[in-house]
């Protein structure tokens, strides 16, 4: 304001634009440089939530089919389902006795592939070993350490994001009681029977215990739990889903008819 | 600033829009490549585990 009614006299203002670029105070050339900066900064941060709503789930996307080729590469190649059991049609789950469970010690790297219809028909992703930023930012769902192995009694437990990463539980609130969760290891595929959701704090580590919840039980069902963001963009609060081992097949027997497609559209993707 | 920038660099007016771009795609891409990820982890809104890992 002093400034103004010191130098402007009307009749330099007329030719403003002109003389405005060769006298300039100190002043507006630092005021020039901040704004450019500001907004430098506002397109900057616009670019942020571009680069983390969208770049990273196409990032992920690439490193989980990564994943999932170096998976199959490992896994003995996928027999399809025996046709005579195949064409009884949907009948009881075979029974194939106690689940054959994974070692603790071979929990590295990518062990497992999830599948989950209810997320689409095509919902194939990589499980792989540990819970940081450097798994679930890149290759999807995590297994947390310590917690159980598919088909074991006790807890599975596996992280995912909700958005951004792959977003690969995005939908996980519209699991409905019911729906099929299929897990395959090298030993086989189990089948999992999802029994509803919980939403928590996310201080409440309880939910992954061998019992959920009840961290002093003993466990009695193998239990499946799938944790992530709450709600939807925000992270206040964690969405927690629960399933339940319903059965499993020895890689050998070929995977459950329902997702046998999956498996090969996943397996030949790779 | 950008101003001073345009006019610093050399040769006519369309080499120096098409270097300008040039500028402006190396800096979004060092954003992309290097500045996003590592800021990405300390953004509290994408951490989906439970307790503390």
């Amino acid at each position: 304001m002093a400034r103004s009614t010191m130098d402007a006299a009307p009749e330099t203002r007329v030719g403003r634009p002109q003389r405005a670029r060769r006298r300039r105070t100190p002043f507006q050339l630092v005021a020039q440089v901040l704004g450019e900066l500001l907004i430098t900064a506002g397109v900057v941060l616009l670019l942020f939530v571009g680069w983390e709503l969208w770049w990273t789930n196409i990032d992920s996307s690439i490193k989980q089919e990564q994943a999932l080729e170096q998976f199959f590469s490992d896994v003995p190649p996928i027999t399809a389902p025996d046709p005579v059991q195949g064409g009884a049609g949907p009948a009881a789950p075979e029974d194939f006795g106690d689940p054959v469970v994974l070692p603790q010690q071979d929990l590295v790297g990518t062990f497992g592939v999830v599948y989950i219809p209810r997320f689409g028909e095509g919902y194939s992703r990589p499980v792989t070993s540990g819970v940081g930023t450097d798994v679930l930012d890149n290759l999807g769902l995590g297994h947390y350490p310590g917690t159980g192995v598919p088909g074991e009694l006790g807890n599975f437990a596996l992280a995912g994001h909700r958005q951004t990463h792959g977003q690969v539980l995005d939908q996980i609130h519209t699991l409905m009681p019911g729906d099929r969760i299929y897990v395959q290891t090298r030993d086989g595929y189990y089948t999992y029977v999802f029994r509803n959701t919980e939403i928590v704090l996310p201080d409440r580590a309880d939910v992954i215990a061998p019992v959920p919840t009840r961290p002093d039980a003993t466990p009695e069902d193998r239990i499946l739990t799938l944790t992530s963001c709450n709600p939807r963009f925000g992270a206040q609060e964690r969405i927690i889903a629960y399933s339940v081992l319903e059965s499993w097949r020895p890689i050998g027997a070929g995977p459950p008819p329902e997702i046998a497609e999956n498996v090969a559209r996943a397996a030949g993707q790779g | 600033m950008y101003g001073w920038i345009f006019r610093a660099l050399p040769g006519p007016l369309w080499m120096r829009v098409i270097l300008s771009v040039m500028l402006v795609l190396a800096a979004v891409l060092a954003l992309m490549l290097f500045v996003f990820p590592w800021v990405s982890q300390f953004n509290p809104l994408t951490d989906s585990t439970i307790g503390s890992p």
